[in-house]
């Protein structure tokens, strides 16, 4: 069973829709026994990071996330969840959990796209995942796979925690993480089949994990 | 890098679609859902429901249909059609849609824009615009008025001010809608598609008078639009969403290919 972590993140029936329809098992919780009991955590995420990060800590799901990946929980970031799980973002000031090294930043309106306009932000639609490294995550995808993207801020870890990278106006980390832990800027929830066979891979592996 | 979106737009009365729709070689279909389902398969990068139903027992049905769409297919969509309130959003996103589209309730009412975006962000939050010619004036510089009630209601409002001030109140897109070019299939209205797109900086949907996919190409090249609604070219099945794509693609448009 899959915990998808629950502190009223806009996505996270999206993402058990998703889950449902792929016949995994899911719960939406909050419940301390319930996650140390899934063989792994979705982590969703849609809205702005400071109140992201004040939902955490108010009910102490920040001290449980720390704690389930220092145990060796299998995890996956999703958009705000992927951003929140470095040190600090830039979108409303906000220290964040420090999980990964690094931080978000915002998307600079003086960047260009390939046509040489300034680009729109927020980064809205579908693009293209370049990966860094072999990830478990995207077997059997193949490289012209796109993913839905919607956001303003895009992580910057330590470059050892980079997996994949997407480019628009710039190149940014679009995939980070580390050991058992994935963070995905984008909606794989929402991003058709790719977005499903991701959901799937990170599930076989919590399975067997 | 970003690619152009496709976005068919579906119109709903009651649950029902207000046409059948029908596919290459497929009979009338008038289920939401199952269009719906088929445009996902198609490749349809997005979806726009666009409720036109008057009563309140019809709005319960739309809540219906949005959550059953949510639950068999996984791409974006949004809804529009009678949101005129925080509660209406509300319910409508909790069933299950990415975005809500406010139009003539935004005109009445802008601070229905800020309130959205401050409750679930602007990136849920889309301003339809429905837009007409009108003489230049000191009221209306760029030529184009915002209008309402489907073109009847001119409401003294330049579009491209109008679009500015949307954006300020936190709009995460606007959908730009020409009546004049609505339904005659000869091309979207590129002048205004790139004059909105060229004041502001938030993502514009060019909407109204998609005949074919150069069209298409043309509104996210010359109009400068980030994606193409369409209706009529695909429902009846004059063109399929890869025959759309394929085209945009050939004119050198970056547009997702593999679904």
């Amino acid at each position: 069973m899959l915990a998808i972590l629950d502190y009223k993140a806009g996505n996270q029936t999206s993402v058990r829709r998703a889950l449902d329809h792929l016949g995994i098992p899911c719960r939406i919780t909050a419940d301390p026994a319930v996650i140390a009991d899934a063989s792994g955590i979705i982590f969703p995420g849609v809205g702005a990071a400071g109140q992201a990060m004040r939902e955490l800590t108010s009910t102490g799901l920040d001290a449980l996330l720390t704690e389930q990946v220092a145990a060796g929980k299998p995890l996956l970031g999703i958009c705000v969840g992927c951003q929140i799980l470095l040190d600090y973002s830039a979108e409303n000031d906000t220290t964040a959990l420090g999980i990964v090294p690094g931080a978000c930043a915002m998307f600079n309106q003086a960047l260009a796209d390939e046509d040489g306009a300034p680009i729109r932000i927020p980064h809205m639609g579908w693009n293209q995942v370049r990966l860094a490294r072999e990830c478990l995550l995207f077997d059997g995808i193949g490289p012209d796979a796109e993913f839905y993207f919607v956001h303003s801020y895009y992580p910057v870890p330590r470059p050892e925690y980079v997996i994949g990278e997407t480019d628009y106006g710039l190149t940014f980390c679009s995939v980070h993480g580390r050991g058992k832990l994935w963070a995905v800027q984008f909606h794989p929830e929402k991003s058709g089949r790719p977005g499903l066979a991701l959901l799937r891979n990170f599930a076989a592996y919590c399975q067997e994990a | 890098m970003l690619s152009k979106r496709v976005i068919p737009c579906l119109d709903v009365r009651n649950g029902k679609l207000t046409k059948g729709i029908k596919f290459k070689g497929n009979v009338d279909i008038g289920d939401p859902v199952e269009t719906a389902r088929l445009y996902y398969e198609a490749g349809a990068d997005e979806l726009v429901f666009y409720d036109i139903t008057a009563s309140s027992e019809g709005r319960g049905i739309m809540l219906d249909v949005v959550d059953k769409v949510a639950s068999q297919i996984f791409i974006p969509f949004s809804v529009g059609g009678g949101i005129s309130t925080v509660e209406d959003m509300r319910a409508v996103l909790l069933a299950g849609a990415e975005k809500i589209s406010v139009n003539s309730a935004a005109v009445k009412n802008p601070d229905i824009i800020s309130q959205g975006a401050a409750a679930f962000g602007s990136q849920c939050v889309v301003v339809g615009m429905d837009v007409k010619q009108a003489p230049v004036s000191a009221a209306i510089p760029s030529g184009y008025e915002i209008v309402i009630h489907g073109g009847r209601k001119p409401m003294g409002l330049d579009a491209v001010d109008w679009a500015k001030t949307v954006e300020a109140l936190g709009a995460g897109e606007i959908c730009c809608n020409s009546i004049d070019a609505d339904g005659a299939k000869t091309g979207y209205e590129l002048t205004l598609t790139r004059l909105i797109a060229e004041a502001v900086t938030i993502p514009v949907i060019a909407s109204g008078g998609a005949g074919n996919p150069d069209h298409m190409a043309d509104a996210v090249t010359t109009g400068k639009a980030s994606a193409a609604l369409i209706a009529s070219i695909v429902h009846y099945g004059e063109y399929s969403i890869r025959d759309c794509k394929e085209r945009m693609a050939e004119r050198g448009v970056k547009v997702r290919r593999v679904w």
